[in-house]
C-alpha cells in the first residue's frame, strides 16, 4: 500500500501535489458550457439542496456537519484574481486542503480568535444554481451565486460572488471534492476575511 | 478608595490652530490619542510623512518589461508606476493635466501611452503630452511643460524595491536606508540569485489608523496574546516540536532574538538566532501546510542531501524588516501599508516566489518550491493577521474615549543595561521591548515638525 493510501488527510497532506493542482486547474477551466447544462429538474434540485444545506450549516456554525459534506481529500479555494489563475504561482485569499480547513475550525474554537470574538452572524442567500455535466459520469460541476450578509463588529456588510462546486455522486450520497469561491472583489482589500465562504 | 483624575487641558495647538505641539503630543513614554484619530494630523502626515520621506511604491518584478505599468498610491496620491519606453521607472501622477481625471483605471497592464477618457488628451508613458483633440481650438501650442503629467521627482530602487519621495532634500535612498540594507540584503540573498518575484497578495483592510500597523511591525510583546489562536492551531499536532513563533511563549526576553533600531524610523526584529542554523531548520518550524508531506517526500527522493536546503526556500524567514512609514519584509512577504483615511488602512501582504537564477535547481523543483511557498505564505495572513487587525480596529474604537488620552510605549524604558546603543548608532533591545516604537515616533515627530520643500516634476 502506498503512503498516500495509508495517510489520514486530517493529519498529513500527501494528496496536494503537482498532479492535483494540474487537475484542479483543468477541472475549473471552461466548465460552464451551455451544451453541458443538466436540465433534469430532479437532479438539479438535488444539487441545489446540497448547496443550500451547506449555506445553512455555515450560518449555524455547524462546522463538523459542514465539513462532512466534503470528500476526505478535498480542496477549498478562494482565488485572489478574477480569472482564478494558477495557485502554484499566485497567492490565494485561501487555498485549503482538509487539514487546513480543520485548522480553521480549530482556530475558531480556541476562544482566542479575536477576529471572530464575538462570532459574525451570517445569512447566506444562494441562487442561480446551475448544474453541469463533466467528462466523468459520476461527477458534476455546480455553479451558484451567493450573497452573504455578515453582521460583525457593529455593522452588516455584504460578501458576494459565485461558487463552483465539483461534486462526486456515490449512489445516494454526494461528496464535494472541490469548492472554488469567486468573490467579486477578490483582488481588493477585504475587511476581516475570517469566516468560511 | 477611588481617586478622581482631573482632566487636563486639551493639547496646545500651533500653526494657526489646526495642529499641535508635537513634543506635547508624543512624549518619551506615551503618545496622545489624537495622533491616531485627528483628521488634521492625518492630512499633515500625507505631505510631511508620505511625500517628505521615502515611501515604498512597488517591486520591479511587477513591471518587468518596457511599457508595463501598475497603479499605486503615495499617501493619497494616485500614481501610475511605469517602466517607460526607454526602460526608465517613473511614478506618474494618475491625473490628467486638463481637468484632473485619473488617466488609468486598471490595476496593471502594458501601454505606451495613456489617453484621458474624458476629452481625449493623450500622454506618452514618459508623462509627456503627445496631443489633444482639435488643437486649433486652443491659442497655445501645448509645448509648455505644465501640460505634461506631474511625476514624483525622485524615484530610486534598492535591489528591486522601488521608493519615491517628493523631497529634493532627502538623502539618496541607499543612505536613507543605511544599516537596514544589511538585513534586506540577507533577506534577498537567501533566495537563488538574490531575487524574488511578486505574485499576488493577501489584501486586508482595517478600520484604523495606519500607524497601528507600523507600531505592530516590530512588536514582540503581542505575539502570545494577539496570536494565541494561531499558536494553538499551529501546534495542535506538534508535540515537542514547537512550530512557528512558539518560542515567544516562555520568557521571550531571555532568548537570543532581539530588536534593532537603525535610524530614520526603520527597525528590524531578528528571530533567526532562535532557530537552529542547519539545513532544514526553517522547514522544521513550519506548521502544517497543504502538500507539505508530499513535497517533502518528493524532495527527499529526488534531491537527497540537498532536499532540506530547497525546502527551506519555502519556509518563512524569521525576520521583520521595517522601513518607515509603509514597508515591511517578513517571512517571505513584502507587506505594504496604505493609508486611506485617518481611520482606514489597507495592509497588503504581497507574496514572493523564487526564480532559478543560477540554473542549478531545475524548473520542476522551482515550481514545486513555489507551490509550497504560496501555501506557507497564506498561513499567517489567514490565521494570524486577522486577529491583529481585529485588535487594531478595537484600538481605534478604544481611542474614541476622549478623556483617557494616552497610550503607553514604555516597556523597557529606564531598565539599566536593557537597551544598548552600538557604534553605528543603532539600538538593540530584547524582543518584547517597545524601544522600536519610541524611536520611530522620534522620526515621525522630526518629519511632522519639518518644513520640507516638496516638489513635483514634469518632462520639459
Ligand atoms: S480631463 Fe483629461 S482630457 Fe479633459
Ligand atoms: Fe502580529
Amino acid at each position: 500500500m502506498s503512503i498516500q493510501a495509508q495517510s489520514d488527510p486530517s493529519k498529513s497532506s500527501y494528496y496536494v501535489s503537482d498532479a492535483l493542482y494540474r487537475e484542479l486547474i483543468a477541472n475549473f477551466s471552461d466548465w460552464q458550457r451551455d451544451d453541458r447544462v443538466v436540465t433534469d429538474v430532479a437532479e438539479r434540485d438535488r444539487f441545489r439542496m446540497l448547496i443550500e444545506r451547506e449555506a445553512r450549516l455555515l450560518d449555524q456554525l455547524r462546522y463538523e456537519d459542514w465539513i462532512a459534506l466534503y470528500a476526505p481529500e478535498c480542496i477549498y479555494w478562494v482565488p485572489s484574481t478574477p480569472n482564478a489563475g494558477d495557485p502554484r504561482r499566485e497567492i490565494a485569499v485561501m487555498f485549503d486542503d482538509r487539514r487546513r480547513l480543520e485548522d480553521r475550525i480549530y482556530r475558531l474554537r480556541t476562544g482566542f480568535a479575536w477576529s471572530q470574538a464575538p462570532a459574525s452572524r451570517t445569512v447566506r442567500l444562494i441562487s442561480n444554481v446551475e448544474v453541469f455535466a463533466t467528462d466523468r459520469d459520476a461527477v458534476r460541476m455546480v455553479r451558484s451565486n451567493f450573497l452573504i450578509s455578515e453582521f460583525w463588529g457593529d455593522e452588516t456588510r455584504i460578501l458576494t460572488g459565485w461558487a463552483g462546486h465539483r461534486v462526486m455522486q456515490n449512489g445516494d450520497r454526494c461528496e464535494i471534492q472541490a469548492k472554488q469561491v469567486n468573490l467579486i472583489d477578490c483582488d481588493q482589500c477585504i475587511r476581516n476575511p475570517s469566516i468560511f465562504l | 478608595m477611588t481617586r478622581l483624575e482631573r482632566i487636563g487641558a486639551a493639547p496646545r495647538r500651533i500653526d494657526g490652530g489646526a495642529l499641535y505641539d508635537w513634543d506635547e503630543l508624543v512624549q518619551e513614554e506615551r503618545a496622545h490619542r489624537l495622533i491616531y484619530t485627528d483628521p488634521a494630523i492625518f492630512t499633515h502626515e500625507m505631505t510631511h510623512v508620505f511625500g517628505a520621506t521615502w515611501t515604498y511604491l512597488a517591486h520591479e518584478s511587477e513591471i518587468p518589461n518596457d511599457n508595463d505599468f501598475i497603479t499605486r498610491r503615495m499617501g493619497l496620491r494616485p500614481l501610475i508606476i511605469v517602466r517607460d519606453s526607454n526602460g526608465q521607472i517613473r511614478a506618474l501622477y494618475n491625473r490628467c493635466t486638463h481637468r484632473g481625471t485619473t488617466l488609468c483605471r486598471w490595476d496593471k497592464g502594458n501601454a505606451k501611452s495613456f489617453q484621458c477618457p474624458y476629452h481625449g488628451w493623450n500622454f506618452l508613458n514618459t508623462g509627456k503630452l503627445r496631443g489633444v483633440p482639435w488643437p486649433d481650438g486652443y491659442a497655445c501650442d501645448f509645448r509648455e511643460a505644465k501640460y505634461n503629467i506631474a511625476q514624483v521627482p525622485r524615484v530610486e530602487s534598492y535591489r528591486g524595491f522601488i521608493f519615491g519621495t517628493l523631497n529634493p532634500d532627502a538623502l539618496p535612498l541607499v543612505e536613507h536606508l543605511g544599516p537596514i540594507t544589511k538585513p534586506i540584503d540577507e533577506w534577498l540573498d537567501r533566495n537563488p540569485g538574490g531575487k524574488v518575484v511578486v505574485c499576488e497578495a493577501n489584501r486586508i483592510k482595517y478600520k484604523g489608523n495606519w500607524k497601528l500597523a507600523y507600531d505592530n511591525s516590530c512588536d514582540g510583546y503581542h505575539v502570545v496574546y494577539s496570536h494565541r489562536s494561531l499558536l494553538e492551531t499551529e501546534n495542535r499536532f506538534a508535540g515537542d516540536n514547537a512550530k512557528g513563533m512558539s518560542y515567544y511563549r516562555n520568557s521571550p526576553d531571555s532568548l537570543p532574538m532581539y530588536m534593532r533600531y537603525t535610524g530614520h524610523g526603520n527597525h528590524f526584529k531578528d528571530k533567526r538566532p532562535n532557530v537552529e542554523k542547519r539545513s532544514g531548520g526553517l522547514w522544521a518550524m513550519e506548521s502544517a501546510h497543504p502538500g507539505m508531506e508530499h513535497y517533502e517526500e518528493k524532495f527527499k527522493q529526488r534531491h537527497g542531501e540537498r532536499a532540506f536546503d530547497l525546502l527551506d526556500l519555502a519556509g518563512s524567514e524569521p525576520v521583520n524588516i521595517n522601513v518607515f512609514p509603509n514597508f515591511s519584509l517578513l517571512g517571505n512577504h513584502i507587506q505594504v501599508f496604505e493609508p486611506i483615511s485617518v481611520g482606514e488602512t489597507n495592509a497588503i501582504w504581497y507574496g514572493t516566489m523564487i526564480v532559478d537564477a543560477n540554473g542549478d535547481i531545475g524548473e520542476e523543483a522551482v515550481n514545486d518550491i513555489n507551490a509550497l511557498r504560496m501555501r506557507t505564505q497564506e498561513g499567517f495572513p489567514n490565521f494570524g493577521e486577522v486577529d491583529d487587525v481585529a485588535n487594531f480596529e478595537q484600538i481605534q474604537r478604544g481611542l474614541d474615549a476622549l478623556e483617557d488620552e494616552w497610550v503607553y510605549m514604555h516597556r523597557g524604558l529606564g531598565i539599566p543595561d536593557r537597551i544598548k546603543t552600538h557604534e553605528d548608532g543603532s539600538i538593540t533591545a530584547p524582543a518584547t521591548d517597545e524601544a522600536f516604537m519610541r524611536e520611530h515616533f522620534k522620526e515621525w515627530k522630526r518629519l511632522m515638525k519639518a518644513r520640507p520643500n516638496l516638489a513635483i516634476q514634469r518632462e520639459p
